[in-house]
């Protein structure tokens, strides 16, 4: 390969780079309209009407064909510690306490309208489908897990103790069940209608209505709307007014804290928050070479004018010395005799090789330390 | 000369015999290698579970903390000292370009061995090649790491070649075309690393409910990288006082009379980059507004790291170059590097899900730790298998014309 062979990809992988980047752009941030896909299904969850029965994690146990628990769902006593989802149970319950009340929350998959994880997975794993759900696929899985990372809500689970075929496990919005018109195993299962499935921009419509229609019930927020970019699953609170105290103003939306959602999320999506880190790349990766060829170029001229330099200091030392040698000379020819003159020339001459060579060697002495 | 140094030649390639004296060094080494090897077997056969601590709220832990972060970081001395010797045309440090280029390939190599462990399907790591996920930081890190690896493996190949000349001429073309390419795997090499040392940090910035404010910034790619010039810095000289003590019988007159002025002019340059490091960090943490976090825990050890380890190793740096202090500047160098792994930890570990309850942090096992040091062993093992046998802290007789 020649040298400009080599120039030519090195500059192809720079460009293809740069247009990928340009293109991922484009379909992971920018200018949403929201919901992102229209149509798209969601499910509202009232925390106010859940009593936290459990009912929706044995029925997520039963469509899903997941092993079952060792304690039965219908032992409550699970309920006093907080718990997350394992890659055996997608979905569980939580209890939370608000103003001395108890208030239950359901944990599974948001399901984000632009998810963290298929932003960050780098083998492809993650799809937001149009029917809404986000879907895994792990035959591709590295099990690298960055997705667990970036997921704000600590929804993926892995499984760490399969050595030959551990995959990341998360709620499927039983996406089968939906394409064959069915609930999703939690929402059929619930008895108190905590869980209301629908379209997304119509479950938007109801939860609005219930809090016009409930004055004093609910929190007046949405969450999920627009947290995180927004998401396909979204949570109704109630709302349990501080004790009137200097700071209660700012306390607006506690209730969802206490409920254990970050609130600090934003409404973008995660994944825009490395855009800027990545598009950078292309800048780097076209700048980089100039910017240090340059340098390059910087120095290696430097030496070559130092060089110069140097050779025409020691070439007037030299003319200087042989010059001033000269007129010694012919001042002892002309006092002391021609005889004299050539003993003394012979003597410089001798005298300045001697030292050319101890210089010459000096650069090889000066060993260990 | 004070000493001899053994050259392989064409009749006795291999110089094996000092890993088969009884020393304190071989038997630690057998003993965490063979320990590593029973761990690894473990791990590769029941599961990550059934060695490492991690779990569902804590995916990443020493292996990616420490292995991958720091390791790549610590291997940064590769890009360092190639930039300062060809790039800015600093030929004094030319003996220090070997020793620094074969730390760096091994460095980056046994990254890659090391996170086979952490990855539940190691074997399908090339995946990310067939399914680019083109928007994840982690597809951008492995693409660079991948090809840096590459780069150093080119670059560090010439001190193989010449061993194995004599038996093998072929090996000299390589060699031949691998010293002309130079400047460009150099330029190359420095803008990947460039790229992959930031994104590093660039990791955790989709994490901003997890990593405690006074680490998250969206700067932290630059302070990553920021911070890789420091640690490359710090480890060339580290690297040095340690071959110093260990394997000094095979330094050449070029490279001892040269390395204390590598660990002089480093020092200088570090304190810089230090020193310019602390500003930033310090610069962002006002900008952000975290002064009131300096009152908690989580501020004490930022102000441990910021101030021990970051603006004490760049004081240290600065008086022992100026005073031409060769203990002072180890002294900083070992400060340094402690500090980048400091920083690495508090990123990963210490400072990451610190809004969980504690019973939900994590502390790694002591079989990720020993992992961890069974990797580092692996890694001086091989490098003092290359110094015993290749041309890396002396010029082989052979190629005096390297440059």
């Amino acid at each position: 390969m020649n040298r400009r062979r080599f120039l030519t990809i090195l500059g192809s992988a720079g460009l293809a780079s740069a247009l990928s980047t340009a293109k991922t752009a484009h379909a992971a941030g920018g200018t949403h309209t929201w919901p992102y896909h229209e149509n798209s299904y969601g499910v509202l969850h009232d925390t106010t009407r859940c009593i936290g029965c459990r009912r929706c994690e044995a029925g997520c146990n039963k469509v899903n064909n997941l092993p079952k628990p060792d304690k039965s769902f219908d032992d409550l006593s699970v309920l006093d510690k907080n718990r997350r989802m394992t890659p055996t149970s997608w979905t569980v319950v939580n209890k939370y306490e608000l103003n001395g009340k108890p208030v239950f929350r359901k944990l599974q998959c948001f399901h984000c309208n632009d998810p963290a994880c298929a932003s960050a997975c780098f083998a492809k794993c993650f799809q937001k489908q149009p029917d809404g759900s986000v879907a895994y696929d792990g035959s591709q899985c590295v099990g690298c897990r960055y997705c667990m990372v970036a997921c704000p809500f600590y929804v993926p689970s892995f499984e760490y103790d399969d050595a030959w075929d551990p995959l990341v496990v998360k709620c499927t919005f039983c996406e089968p069940r939906l394409k064959e018109g069915k609930l999703p195993g939690c929402v059929e299962a619930c008895p108190m209608d905590a869980l209301t499935f629908g379209r997304r921009s119509d479950l938007i419509k109801v939860a609005r209505a219930r809090i016009k229609n409930n004055p004093g019930k609910y929190v007046d927020y949405i969450y999920g709307e627009w947290d995180a970019g927004g998401t396909a699953w979204m949570v109704l609170a109630p709302s349990a007014p501080v004790a009137a105290s200097k700071d209660s103003h700012q306390a607006t939306g506690h209730e969802f804290a206490s409920l254990g959602l970050d609130t600090h999320l934003g409404n973008r999506p995660m994944g825009e928050l490395t855009g800027g880190a990545l598009g950078a790349v292309p800048m780097i990766v076209a700048f980089w070479p100039v910017l240090f060829g340059g340098a390059y170029a910087i120095a290696k001229r430097r030496e070559a004018m130092h060089k110069a330099e140097t050779e025409t200091i020691v070439k007037e030392a030299k003319e200087d010395m042989a010059a001033a040698m000269d007129a010694a000379v012919r001042k002892i020819a002309e006092t002391q005799g021609p005889g004299m003159a050539d003993t003394a020339r012979q003597a410089m001459a001798d005298a300045l090789k001697a030292r050319e060579n101890t210089c010459a060697n000096c650069g090889h002495h000066g060993e260990d330390k | 000369m004070a000493h001899n140094i053994v050259i392989p030649t064409r009749d006795k390639l291999f110089n094996l015999g000092e890993f088969f004296t009884l020393t304190k060094g071989n038997i630690l080494t057998a003993f965490i290698l063979v320990g590593g090897l029973i761990i690894t077997f473990i791990r590769f056969t029941q599961g990550i579970g059934s060695v490492a601590n991690l779990s569902d709220v804590q995916p990443w832990g020493m292996w990616i903390g420490f292995d991958l972060l720091c390791g790549v970081s610590l291997a940064a001395g590769g890009y360092f000292t190639t930039v300062a010797c060809y790039v800015m045309g600093m030929k004094h440090f030319h003996s220090a370009v070997r020793p620094a280029v074969t730390t760096a390939f091994l460095g980056y190599a046994f990254v890659v061995v090391a996170l086979l462990y952490d990855l539940g399907h190691w074997w399908r790591l090339p995946y990310m090649f067939f399914f680019p996920g083109t928007t994840s930081v982690l597809f951008e890190v492995g693409l660079c790491v991948a090809t840096y690896v590459t780069v150093l493996f080119v670059e560090f190949s010439v001190a193989p070649c010449e061993w194995l000349a004599e038996k093998f001429p072929f090996l000299i073309k390589w060699r031949a075309l691998v010293n002309r390419f130079t400047i460009i795997l150099t330029i190359f090499g420095v803008t990947l690393s460039t790229l992959h040392q930031s994104s590093l940090g660039s990791l955790f910035l989709i994490a901003p409910g997890k990593l405690h404010p006074l680490w998250y910034s969206p700067f932290i790619p630059m302070f990553f990288f920021v911070s890789s010039m420091a640690a490359g810095g710090s480890m060339v000289i580290f690297e040095g006082m340690l071959a110093h003590k260990g394997v000094h019988h095979y330094m050449d007159a070029t490279h001892l009379k040269e390395a204390d002025e590598v660990t002089f002019s480093f020092s200088k340059a570090v304190s810089f980059i230090l020193f310019a490091y602390f500003m930033i960090k310090f610069t962002d943490m006002l900008v952000q507004a975290n002064i009131p976090y300096l009152c908690s825990g989580y501020g004490a050890i930022w102000l441990l790291e910021m101030f021990g380890f970051i603006l004490l190793p760049a004081f240290l740096y600065a008086k022992g170059s100026r005073e031409r202090n060769l203990k002072l500047c180890r002294f900083a160098a070992v400060n340094t590097v402690l500090g980048i792994v400091f920083n690495r930890f508090n990123v990963s570990m210490i400072a990451y899900n610190y809004a969980l309850p504690s019973a939900e942090r994590y502390f790694p096992s002591i079989w990720e730790i020993w992992i961890s040091c069974f990797v580092v062993t692996m890694i001086v093992t091989a490098y003092r298998f290359i110094v015993y046998h290749m041309p890396v802290l002396y010029e082989h007789p052979h190629f005096k014309d390297a440059h």
